[in-house]
């Protein structure tokens, strides 16, 4: 089973457009996970069943017992992100503030400050209307994002691909190189970098590649509406050869990527012309390179 | 006057609306840019300047010192993040996991986890003019942003006076980072596309600006693709629409370049004007 991450750095892209395509064409012989979950998409595509569907809890949060609190103030002395205030005479946790370090509650002596589980967003399992499995998930509202919901949507994509033996796990990753990036990227096989030839496109892309790197997993680059700006493309294609990353494919600046998505359809099933010809032969190429890396080890 | 220029979806115009209407304004008075998108800073591209500042930024760790330490556990009790293990004779710090707590440090009997700065990433300040630019980048393998847009803003609330009109180019999404780059400010703008991905977003984006009580507008970028629906949604939600970018191909060849898109697509300059007239309204009636 191999995993294959697509990420951007910069969003707009055309990441989850081309992530929902190779499931498209996977068929069911991939699972996706849909790891951007803090603005997650992928499903406006796929139109999942939500069959199977959890509650996600992940970290603490302070919470004062007024009934017990003898404001000795020891809580507000030793929080480091001003969480704890003073409101008509009672101690109060700003939630959005709080870290969950928990400091509070060991200092407080009459211990007044009880930790809460925290519910972060949900989780689901699904089937795609192809007939792929799916893993994909819902950031609560203002919820922490520290990556841990991303480990738990690959982890359980991992394990069904493993039980129904299939050979791929396609993951939808986040824009930036934070935590949930880093989630996202922790035991990918083969990264498929997008990017744009705009100045920031390329800008985010290399930030995005250095962590990609200090992971030592093999990248490949999709260049999209790489007709925008031809010089920058070239040197997006220079700096590929030079880093040894694998170009995949170029697709042009096209506003059919649009029309599938206000269609609620991947760019292979609204498309009949090239963009389906590209991107069929890209998933291709990606299913390849993954397997000769096999035959390497 | 602080407004934060923010979205859901990344790459629906974020970093354009905040560089054009940030050079647009500075044209009649002083504005400061603070690119907040910390993991991915973008603003630099378009705007230039001379550098008036550079620092670099920490994040506070603890350091073992092995020397009195009786590995009595204490330190990986209290951490909550699992940034302090003990192991058989020592005690290991990771520090991407940290939170700057200080609960390992303080709580510790022999007091072997002094806190040491820990470089996360570096701010820069540029000057041009009426505008003045900050942006902060964070160090590739660091993967906290808040620390340092916290310690961002921290640095432009003492260096500029509270009347100058402070924008924020938050980064994308609706979690930790962009709840810190838009929590201190007085109006929100929300950039979206009329897509089903931004409608989808946007109103994420939305349900998160009403839990933090803040006041927004959108503007809809690349109008004219997709469909109607992000339209319909302002209109039953009253989210007032401060302006419409249209879909305009010329409009992405400058993006790519780096160049600014006001002085040179037709009726742009009008939008920013719309915008810098609802702000201004709010600004003069107080943001209570």
């Amino acid at each position: 089973m191999k995993e294959v991450v697509v990420i951007s750095g910069k969003g707009g892209t055309g990441k989850t457009s081309i992530t929902a395509s190779f499931a498209y064409l996977g068929e069911k012989n991939i699972v996706v996970a849909d790891c951007d979950v803090d603005a997650a998409d992928m499903h406006l595509l796929l139109q999942p069943d939500f069959e199977k569907s959890e509650d996600f809890y992940s970290g603490v949060i302070a919470n004062i017992n007024q009934s017990v609190c003898e404001k000795h103030g020891n809580c507000i002395d030793v929080c480091r992100f001003n969480a704890i205030q003073i409101k008509d005479d009672q101690y109060e946790i700003e939630p959005l503030d709080c870290e969950g370090c928990g400091y509070c509650s060991r200092v407080c002596p009459t211990e007044a400050i009880i930790m809460e589980e925290q519910n972060v967003g949900e989780w689901y399992i699904s089937k795609t209307k192809v007939g792929n499995s799916m893993v994909h998930a819902r950031l609560g509202i203002a919820a922490e994002n520290s990556g841990k919901l991303v480990a738990k949507v690959k982890n359980e994509a991992k394990r069904i691909a493993e039980d129904t033996n299939k050979d791929f796990i396609v993951v939808d990753g986040s824009p930036g190189i934070g935590c949930p990036v880093v989630s996202s990227l922790s035991g990918a096989n083969f990264v498929v970098l997008v990017t744009e030839p705009s100045v920031s496109g390329l800008h985010d892309f290399k930030r995005v590649y250095q962590l990609v790197n200090k992971f030592n997993i093999k990248a490949g680059c999709i260049i999209n509406k790489s007709d925008l700006n031809p010089q920058l493309s070239e040197e997006i294609e220079e700096f590929l050869k030079k880093e040894n990353i694998v170009h995949i494919s170029s697709l042009p600046y096209d506003e059919t990527f649009t029309e599938a998505m206000t269609n609620g359809q991947t760019i292979v099933e609204y498309d009949e012309n090239k963009l389906r010809v590209i991107l069929t032969e890209s998933w291709n190429k990606v299913k390849q390179i993954t397997k000769t890396e096999e035959n390497k080890k | 006057m602080k407004i934060a220029i923010a979205s859901g979806k990344g790459g629906t115009g974020k970093t354009t609306l905040s560089t054009n209407l940030a050079s647009y304004l500075a044209e009649k008075d002083k504005v400061v840019l603070i690119d907040l998108d910390v993991e991915e800073p973008n603003s630099g591209l378009f705007i230039n300047g001379e550098m008036a500042y550079k620092e670099d930024k920490f994040k506070m760790i603890p350091e073992w010192e092995q020397d009195d330490c009786t590995l009595c556990g204490i330190c990986q009790e209290v951490c909550n993040f699992h940034a302090v293990i003990q192991l058989s004779t020592q005690i290991m710090i990771f520090p991407e996991l940290c939170h700057s707590c200080y609960a390992c440090s303080e709580l510790c009997p022999t007091s072997v986890l002094p806190m040491i700065p820990r470089e996360m990433g570096k701010l820069k300040h540029y000057q041009n003019g009426n505008l003045s630019f900050v942006e902060s980048r964070l160090n590739i393998g660091e993967e906290k942003a808040v620390p340092l847009i916290s310690q961002t803003i921290e640095y432009v609330d003492e260096h500029f006076s509270d009347d100058i009109i402070k924008l924020y180019d938050a980064p994308p999404g609706t979690s930790c980072p962009v709840i810190e780059a838009t929590k201190g400010v007085d109006f929100v703008i929300l950039v979206t596309e009329p897509t089903p991905f931004g409608l989808h977003d946007l109103k994420i984006v939305v349900d998160t600006m009403k839990k933090l009580k803040k006041r927004y507008g959108i503007v809809i970028n690349r109008f004219g693709i997709g469909n109607d629906d992000v339209l319909k949604y302002c209109h039953e939600e009253k989210i007032p629409i401060l302006a419409k970018i249209p879909n305009n191909r010329r409009i992405a060849e400058l993006y790519s370049c780096g160049e600014l898109i006001y002085k040179k697509i037709p009726g742009v300059k009008q939008q920013l004007k719309d915008i810098e007239d609802y702000i201004m309204e709010i600004k003069n009636k107080g943001t209570g």
